[in-house]
C-alpha cells in the first residue's frame, strides 16, 4: 500500500507548505477539526461556500469601484464581509489584503481601492487554486483507500 | 762452631754416643744466644709432651669404648645410656631419677615408640648425620608422651661411627598445643570461609530483594499514571471523534491495556516470589470457571479454532481454592494455546487424580475412574477432604521444541527470539503460572510435540467442604456466576465453542455477542500498523457492539458510539480495522473480567448483556434491550451527527437555547458546526432586526451577536433587547421600526414556555476587533462578554462554560 502512504505524505507536505507560505492559518485547522464522520465534507462545503461568496463579493466590488461616484461605504461593507469570511476559513493572505483595502476605503482612496481589489483578486485566485489542489489530493488519498491524516 | 742438628730431643732418640757439641760461651752475646736456644728447645719439649698426654687420653677413651662394644657383643646395636635427666618440671621423683640414671634405654622404656627410636638411632648411625625427630612413646615409665629425640653420631679417630649421643626432650604438651593450634586455625579458616559465603549470599539476597522491591514500587508508580493515561484515553473515546482519531485512540487504549497487564503480571510475579502473595480460599464451581474462561477466550477469538472443555463427572460441584488465581492460570494457558495455534482446537480437561505425592515418582498422574473425593488423602485430621484435580490445557498448535522445554517456565524466556517477535508477549506468563501453581501446592508440567500441539498440565489440591452444597452459597459465588448461570445445569461437564460462520455474525438484533472472523494477523494492536492499512477483506461490522442497552439519553457518548458502529455502511478499510482494535482493546480487559453472554446460544435473543467494557463495569445491570428499533431510535434522536439541517433536540429542558446573530454565511456555518461539536444546536438570524424578533418570540439562554451587520447592527439590537429586559416593553424596538411579534404584544402574557422572560440573557459579542467594535463599546451597549473573530472552538467553549458550567 505504498501509493497510499505516498499520497498521504504528499497531502501532508502540501498542506504544510500552504501554512508555511501563509496561504492558510490556524483557523483552517479549526475547520478541519470540525470535520468528522457525522460531517465528513465540512471543509469542502465551507470552502466552497467561501468561493461562491467571495466571487460574488469580488464582482460587487468591481462593479462598485467602476461607478462614477464610488460608494465607499458599500465597498467597505463588502470588504468587511470578505474579510470576515476569509478570516473564518483561515485564508490569511486574502484577509490581510482586505484589511489594507478597508483602510483605503476609510481614506476614500479610489486608486488604492482599485489596487487592493486587484491584489485581493489575485490572492483569492491563488488560495482558491491551492485549496482545490488540496481537495484533489484528499480525494486521491481517499480513493486509494487511505484516510486523511489529521492536521499536525 | 758447628752444631749438629739433633733430629729429636727425645732422650731415647738422642744418641748418647754421639757427642753433642756444646757451645762454648763466648762472652755475653754468646750466652744470650745460647740461653735463647735452650729456652726454645725447652718450649718445644713441653708442647710435645702435652700432645703425648692428649693422645694417651684419647687412647684411653677409645679403649673404653672398644671395651663396651666388645662387652655388648659387638653387634653395634644402638644403645643409649641415660646420662642425665634434665627435669625442668621437677616431675620425676629423685629416687626414680637415680633409678634410671645410668641405665640403657632398653632398660628404661618399653612400649610404643621404642622401636621407632631404635630405628631412628640406627638411621643416624648409618647416615652419619645428626637428626631430630618427634617420637611418640607410650611406656610404663612415662605414660604417653611425645619426645623430641635428638641423635648424633659419635665418630672414632678414624671416622668410623662407633656410637651415638641420644637426647630426648618431653614435648608432649607442646605437641598437643601445636596440634590444637593447628586444629583451631583450620576451624577458623572454615568458619571464615562459611562466613564469607554467607555474607555473599546475604548480599545477593539483599540486592535481589531491593531490586524486587524497586520493581514492585516502580511498577506501582508506573501503574498509576498509566491508568490515568488509559482512563483519559477511554474518556476521550467517548467524545466525538473522527475515523482517524478513533483508530489512533483505539491503538492507544489497547497498547495502554497491554502495558497495564504487563505491569500487573510483573507485580504478581514479584509478589509471589517475595512471598507476599496471599492465597484466598473461596468456594467456587470448577465447571463454571472452565466455562467462563473458554467463553471469554471464544468471545475474542479471531481465528478459526474450536474451543472445548471437558470436566469429569467425579469432579466435585464445588471446591475451595483461590479462584482468582486459578482463573488467571487457566486464562494464561488458554491464551497461550490460542496464540500458538492456528488451526484445530484448544481445550481444557479437568479430572480427579489420586494424591500425586510429589516426593515420589511423577507417574501417578493418571486419570482415575474411581469416585474420589479425596478418600485416599493422608490428612485425616482435617474436617475437609482434599481432592487433587488435574487440568490439561491442550492445543493442536505449533508445539514446543524439546530444547526449549527446560527454560519454558523461566522468567522472560521465550522459545526463541523469533517467537518473541512474531507472537509478542513478555515471557512472564508461564513463569507466573508456575509460581502460582507451586504456591498452591501443585505442579505445572508440559508435554509437546512440534507441529502437533502441546499440553500444559497442572495438578492442584482443593479442599472440599464436607457440607458442600451447590444450591446455596450464592454470595460466595457472586463474583463468578451471574443469575443466568444459576439456571443452567450445574453439572454440565462439556462445553464446545465452535468457530462462528459468517452468517450468524450480524443479526438484526445486533445485541448478540459474536465472534469475529478475521484473519489472525490482527494479533496485538501494538504490532499492527493502523493507518487504515489492514488487509482485512471482511469488514464485518457486527463486532462487539458496545453497551447498547445501557444507552440512555443522558449517556450521549455511548449512543454516539452506537451510532458510530451502526451507521457506517461503507467498507472502507480504515474502518474495518477499527473494530479489530476495539476488540483487541476489549480482549485484554476480558481476560481479566468475564462476560455474561451466552455464547452457546447464538439464536436466542439474548436477554441481558453487559459487555465488560470498562465504562460499563461501573454501571449496574441494565434493563433488557427492546430490540433494534429502540436502539435505532435512540441513535437517531440523540445523535447529533446530522450536519447542518434542523436537528431535533430531544429534551428541551436540558439544552440551552442559543441564538446566533450573524450575517456572514460562512461564519454561520463554522459557528454552527462548532456549537454542534459542543453539543448544542442553535437558531440563526442574520441581522439585528431579526434578532429582536427572535428574542420577542423565544426565550434564549444565550445570544451570540455579531456586531457589524446590515440593517441593524449588533450593538443596537443589544440595546433594544436590554431595554425590554429592563422595562418590560418593546417600545424602543417599535420606535426603531421593528414590528412586534404577535405573541409578545403584552409581555406578561403567560405563553407556553416561550414567553420572553425579562431575565437578562447573556449576550456575547462577536467582534472583528475593528475600532468600532471595541470591547468598551460592546459593554456599554449591554453586552456581557465578547469573542474576537475569527471564532475558534476553544473560544466558544470557554465562553460557553462561563455561562453554562
Amino acid at each position: 500500500m505504498d501509493s497510499v502512504v505516498q499520497l498521504q505524505r504528499q497531502l501532508v507536505d502540501y498542506t504544510a507548505s500552504l501554512f508555511h507560505e501563509g496561504f492558510l492559518d490556524e483557523q483552517f485547522n479549526q475547520l478541519q477539526q470540525l470535520q468528522d464522520e457525522s460531517n465528513p465534507d465540512f471543509v469542502v462545503e465551507v470552502v466552497s461556500l467561501f468561493f461562491e461568496d467571495s466571487e460574488r463579493l469580488l464582482n460587487e466590488l468591481a462593479k462598485a469601484l467602476d461607478q462614477q461616484s464610488v460608494d465607499f461605504k458599500r465597498i467597505d461593507a463588502h470588504v468587511h464581509q470578505l474579510k470576515g469570511s476569509s478570516s473564518s476559513i483561515g485564508a490569511q493572505r486574502v484577509q490581510k489584503v482586505c484589511i489594507a483595502f478597508r483602510n483605503y476605503c476609510d481614506e476614500q482612496n479610489t486608486e488604492g481601492c482599485l489596487k487592493c481589489l486587484q491584489q485581493v483578486k489575485h490572492e483569492y485566485s491563488l488560495v482558491k487554486t491551492k485549496l482545490e489542489t488540496l481537495f484533489k489530493l484528499e480525494r486521491q488519498v481517499l480513493a486509494a483507500g487511505g484516510s486523511i491524516p489529521l492536521p499536525i | 762452631m758447628d752444631i749438629e742438628v739433633v733430629p729429636s730431643m727425645w732422650p731415647e732418640d738422642i744418641d748418647s754416643e754421639k757427642p753433642y757439641n756444646i757451645e762454648k760461651p763466648r762472652g755475653d752475646q754468646d750466652m744470650l744466644e745460647e740461653a735463647n736456644a735452650v729456652r726454645l728447645l725447652r718450649e718445644e719439649l713441653d708442647i710435645l709432651s702435652q700432645q703425648r698426654q692428649e693422645v694417651e687420653l684419647k687412647k684411653e677413651i677409645l679403649e673404653n669404648f672398644r671395651f663396651e662394644e666388645e662387652g655388648y657383643g659387638g653387634d653395634k646395636r644402638p644403645i643409649s645410656i641415660l646420662d642425665e635427666v634434665i627435669d625442668i618440671y621437677q616431675d620425676l621423683p629423685r629416687r626414680k631419677k637415680d633409678d634410671i640414671l645410668g641405665k640403657t634405654d632398653m632398660e628404661i622404656f618399653s612400649g610404643v615408640g621404642v622401636k621407632e627410636s631404635q630405628d631412628f638411632k640406627r638411621e643416624v648411625l648409618e647416615k652419619g648425620l645428626p637428626a631430630k625427630r618427634e617420637i611418640t612413646f607410650e611406656t610404663e615409665l612415662f605414660g604417653k608422651k611425645i619426645f623430641l629425640i635428638y641423635v648424633e653420631p659419635v665418630f672414632s679417630k678414624s671416622g668410623e661411627t662407633i656410637g651415638i649421643n641420644y637426647m630426648g626432650m618431653d614435648v608432649t604438651d607442646q605437641v598437643r598445643k601445636r596440634e590444637k593450634m593447628a586444629k583451631l586455625r583450620e576451624e577458623m579458616a572454615v568458619q571464615k570461609a562459611k562466613e564469607t559465603e554467607l555474607n555473599k549470599t546475604i548480599h545477593i539476597t539483599e540486592e535481589t530483594m531491593r531490586a524486587k522491591q524497586m520493581l514492585a514500587t516502580m511498577s506501582h508508580e508506573i501503574r498509576s499514571p498509566l491508568s490515568g493515561v488509559v482512563s483519559m484515553a477511554e474518556i476521550l473515546s467517548a467524545t466525538n471523534l473522527d475515523r482517524e482519531q478513533r483508530q489512533l485512540l483505539n491503538v492507544m487504549i489497547s497498547s495502554g491495556d497491554l502495558v497495564l497487564q504487563l505491569i500487573n503480571d510483573i507485580l504478581d510475579l514479584s509478589k509471589v516470589e517475595s512471598g507476599v502473595m496471599k492465597l484466598e480460599a473461596t468456594k467456587f464451581h470448577p465447571r463454571q470457571v472452565v466455562k467462563h474462561v473458554l467463553q471469554t477466550a471464544a468471545a475474542s477469538l479471531q481465528k478459526i479454532l474450536t474451543l472445548e472443555g471437558h470436566i469429569a463427572d467425579d469432579v466435585p460441584i464445588e471446591v475451595i481454592g483461590d479462584v482468582l488465581r486459578i482463573r488467571q492460570i487457566l486464562t494464561n494457558l488458554i491464551s497461550n494455546a490460542i496464540k500458538f495455534t492456528h488451526e484445530g482446537k484448544v481445550g481444557i480437561n479437568l479430572y480427579v487424580v489420586p494424591d500425586p505425592c510429589f516426593g515420589k515418582a511423577e507417574g501417578n498422574h493418571q486419570k482415575t475412574g474411581n469416585a474420589a473425593d479425596g478418600d485416599k488423602q493422608e490428612e485425616p485430621q482435617l474436617p475437609e477432604t482434599v481432592v487433587w484435580l488435574r487440568c490439561d490445557v491442550y492445543d493442536t498448535g505449533i508445539g514446543i521444541p524439546e530444547s526449549a522445554l527446560p527454560t519454558l517456565f523461566k522468567k522472560y524466556m521465550q522459545v526463541s527470539a523469533d517467537h518473541a517477535r512474531k507472537y509478542g508477549g513478555t515471557g512472564l506468563g508461564l513463569a507466573i503460572c508456575k509460581q502460582l501453581v507451586e504456591l498452591m501446592g501443585g505442579r505445572l508440567t508440559v508435554s509437546s510435540r512440534v507441529n502437533c500441539g502441546s499440553t500444559f498440565t497442572f495438578v492442584l489440591p482443593y479442599k472440599v467442604s464436607p457440607m458442600c452444597d451447590s444450591s446455596d452459597d450464592a454470595d460466595d459465588l457472586s463474583d463468578m456466576t451471574d443469575h443466568d448461570a444459576a439456571t443452567e445445569d450445574e453439572t454440565a461437564g462439556y462445553f464446545l465453542f465452535q468457530p462462528r460462520t459468517l452468517g450468524s455474525l450480524f443479526s438484526s438484533n445486533g445485541s448478540t455477542r459474536t465472534q469475529k472472523l478475521l484473519p489472525h494477523n490482527i494479533g496485538y494492536a501494538n504490532s499492527h500498523k493502523l493507518n487504515g492499512l489492514s488487509d482485512n477483506p471482511c469488514s464485518f461490522l457486527s463486532h462487539n457492539v458496545r453497551s447498547k442497552e445501557t444507552a440512555s439519553v443522558e449517556d450521549a457518548y455511548s449512543t454516539i458510539e452506537v451510532a458510530d458502529t451502526l451507521s457506517e455502511p461503507e467498507s472502507s478499510f480504515s474502518h474495518s480495522s477499527e473494530p479489530a482494535n476495539e476488540n483487541v482493546a476489549c480482549r485484554s480487559k476480558q481476560c481479566q473480567d468475564y462476560t455474561n453472554s451466552q455464547l452457546q446460544n447464538p439464536t436466542t435473543n439474548s436477554t441481558s448483556h453487559t459487555e465488560s467494557r470498562r465504562e460499563v463495569d461501573a454501571r449496574p445491570k441494565t434493563t433488557e434491550s427492546q430490540g433494534s428499533s429502540e436502539a435505532q431510535e435512540k441513535f437517531e434522536t440523540s445523535s447529533q451527527c446530522t450536519s447542518g439541517s434542523s436537528p431535533q433536540v430531544p429534551t428541551t429542558k436540558l439544552r440551552p437555547k442559543i441564538l446566533l446573530v450573524e450575517d456572514n454565511k460562512i461564519n454561520v456555518m463554522v459557528t454552527r458546526s462548532m456549537m454542534k461539536q459542543l453539543g448544542h444546536t442553535i437558531d440563526v438570524v442574520n441581522n439585528g432586526v431579526e434578532a429582536v424578533h427572535a428574542v420577542q418570540c423565544n426565550c434564549y439562554d444565550l445570544i451570540l451577536m455579531d456586531v457589524c451587520m446590515p440593517v441593524m447592527d449588533g450593538l443596537q439590537a443589544t440595546r433594544l433587547i436590554r431595554s425590554f429586559e429592563e422595562t418590560g416593553s418593546w417600545d424602543a424596538a417599535v420606535k426603531a421600526g421593528i414590528e412586534l411579534c404577535a405573541t409578545s404584544s403584552n409581555s406578561l402574557q403567560d405563553t407556553q414556555g416561550s414567553m420572553p422572560s425579562r431575565k437578562r440573557t447573556p449576550i456575547i459579542a462577536m467582534t472583528a476587533n475593528a475600532l468600532s467594535e471595541s470591547a468598551e463599546e460592546c459593554y456599554a451597549n449591554g453586552m456581557d462578554s465578547f469573542i474576537s473573530k475569527p471564532v475558534t472552538f476553544q473560544k466558544l467553549k470557554e465562553c460557553f462554560e462561563q455561562y453554562f458550567p
